[in-house]
């Protein structure tokens, strides 16, 4: 498989972090929280060209005015995120939180809590975390890197991060700011907005087939004869995405490195 | 003649004699920063039982369920970050061998502690609507409000107050009376602990005096007042294995061999409680002395 660095190649990992960046960029000034390498590469790939106006932070407790690279020391602090201040933001709405999801569903719901039964699980993950409350207050995507029938599930076993039509049938209250925004994988991109408010493909990556994300999909995904290909990063963002923010190719030890055609 | 106020300070073993079996133990920091860890392996070698704890979980929850210490866990998530899942917490969890465990959203978790901090029943919240938050915890439940915005009088989520018998904290720097300093970039929730709980155990890395605790370092850095704590330890790299920045970072490969000893074979975690958890403090920080030496030896 061909590593160069041509401009005019791009990898999986590239695409996938230019479709992250297009998830950021009609947000206007608002925080970005990315959770893990690929949502903080695209969203601070958006505040590059897309959205400068994005507020970004160090994950820990610090607003960053400049864009270093993955897991690099910012110069410039803009201001102070401690944890407590987080939850502040999240119930004042301006936030886009893009987390992970060991299983995400048709409905769009997400678990991050535990596999198999709550009160004794076969496999006990993280917890809600702020999955409920994210969900309930502010935009919110996910991010799969490694799409598979086990992550996108026709049911999820707990529900953590809630859907459009949970959130509907909990009442006004829980649907008003309930805002999942976009599901991208390894493999494609969705929204929610297929039939009754479920997962809908809008685009797969360039080097995948319909076929091949409904074989790692466990739900039928319904008609897919006209959807079109995740667009591929320009040279300006492969520029940056290389020279600037990922440098020691980070992003493909969660996408290993393939040619996307 | 006039005194100022009160001496706390004491020894870690004041404060566990302090502790009564069942009580609703409330532990500050956030996950594997700032915990009240030298208080927490204190606890792991008591005789105490049966305890409710309150953590936005690290290895401070891991080492409690181990021991066997816990009845009833509430808590939004247990991480050692770099080590996503906490091994002992997990073995607990898929053997069911806590009796009893409240997950709740993470935001759900501070306005629980901030209604109990206001002796409040509860507070309002949109955080856990149409998640099995409330699926699994059946006694949360909600309220409607009483006042219409334009939406209809809304339904949100009571979150019922997380009262606390006693909260345990540690900070960088106190006094001998109880104010403290964090000097991290990130004060947690340790004073929403403090004031959630009927009396709260500090520690930390060193006392000083009064004038010590401002004379290089912003007074919006003093988080706890003197009013909301009982007792004062001092207890250096009383946070270890957890960050207690700028005094010390992580310390991630003492992390690694715990999160190893904790999800490996029953003689693995034996051979760990043995080296470790087996003596008091000094000899926890002298083993933990020894261990870091091999670890450069071995480079």
């Amino acid at each position: 498989m061909s590593t160069t660095d041509s401009p005019t190649t791009c990898t999986r990992a590239d695409v996938c972090a230019a479709a992250i960046a297009d998830a950021f960029k009609d947000d206007g000034e608002i925080f970005a929280s990315p959770m893990g390498m690929l949502p903080m590469l695209g969203v601070r790939l958006a505040k590059l060209t897309s959205n400068p106006d994005l507020v970004i932070s160090d994950g820990e407790s610090l607003f960053l005015a400049g864009v270093p690279p993955l897991f690099a020391k910012g110069d410039v602090v803009e201001g102070w995120i401690p944890f407590r201040k987080v939850f502040d933001v999240i119930a004042y709405g301006k936030r886009h939180v893009m987390m992970g999801a060991t299983q995400v569903d048709r409905h769009g719901n997400q678990n991050i809590s535990a596999i198999g039964d709550f009160a004794q699980p076969k496999r006990q993950l993280l917890g809600s975390r702020g999955a409920p409350g994210n969900t309930a207050n502010n935009r919110t995507s996910y991010w799969v890197p490694k799409h598979s029938p086990r992550v996108f599930v026709d049911q999820v076993d707990i529900v953590t991060g809630v859907g459009p039509a949970r959130a509907a049938a909990a009442g006004p209250a829980a649907s008003r700011f309930n805002d999942i925004h976009r599901v991208v994988s390894n493999l494609g991109v969705f929204d929610v907005n297929g039939p009754d408010d479920t997962l809908r493909l809008l685009s797969v990556h360039p080097g995948v087939t319909t076929e091949e994300v409904q074989a790692a999909t466990g739900f039928d995904l319904g008609d897919l004869g006209a959807v079109p290909l995740t667009r591929e990063p320009t040279t300006e963002e492969l520029v940056i995405i290389r020279e600037v923010l990922d440098p020691r190719s980070l992003r493909h030890r969660e996408v290993p490195q393939e040619k996307s055609q | 003649m006039t005194t100022g106020p009160r001496d706390k300070r004491m020894s870690i073993d004041d404060v566990v004699a302090e502790l009564q079996d069942g009580m609703t133990i409330g532990i500050g920091g956030w996950g594997p920063r700032r915990k009240p860890m030298a208080l927490v392996r204190a606890i792991v070698r008591s005789d105490l039982k049966d305890l409710t704890i309150v953590s936005w979980g690290g290895a401070d929850v891991g080492l409690l369920v181990r021991a066997g210490k816990v009845r009833k866990l509430v808590y939004a998530f247990v991480s050692l970050d770099s080590v996503p899942l906490e091994p002992n917490f997990q073995k607990a969890r898929q053997e069911r061998t806590i009796p009893e465990v409240v997950e709740l959203d993470e935001g759900m978790f501070q306005t629980g502690l901030r209604a109990a901090a206001q002796r409040l029943p509860f507070l309002p919240m949109r955080a856990g609507l149409g998640s099995d938050v409330l699926v699994n915890n059946p006694d949360i439940t909600t309220v409607t409000s009483p006042y219409d915005e334009g939406v209809g009088h809304e339904e949100l989520v009571a979150v019922p107050a997380l009262r606390l018998d006693v909260a345990l904290v540690h900070l960088n720097r106190a006094d001998c009376h109880g104010n403290a300093t964090y000097l991290g970039p990130d004060p947690y929730f340790d004073d929403l602990f403090a004031m959630a709980a009927e009396r709260t155990f500090l520690s930390v890395e060193q006392v000083v005096d009064t004038a010590g605790l401002t004379v290089d370092t912003a007074v919006q850095r003093v988080l706890l007042n003197r009013m909301m704590v009982s007792g004062v330890v001092e207890t250096p790299h009383g946070a270890h294995f957890t960050s207690c920045v700028p005094d010390y970072e992580r310390d991630e490969k003492f992390q690694k061999a715990y999160a190893a000893a904790a999800a490996g074979s029953e003689e693995d975690w034996a051979a760990f409680e043995t080296r470790f958890l087996a003596g008091d403090e000094a000899a926890y920080q002298a083993a933990v002395s020894a261990f870091t030496a091999e670890q450069e030896a071995d480079r």
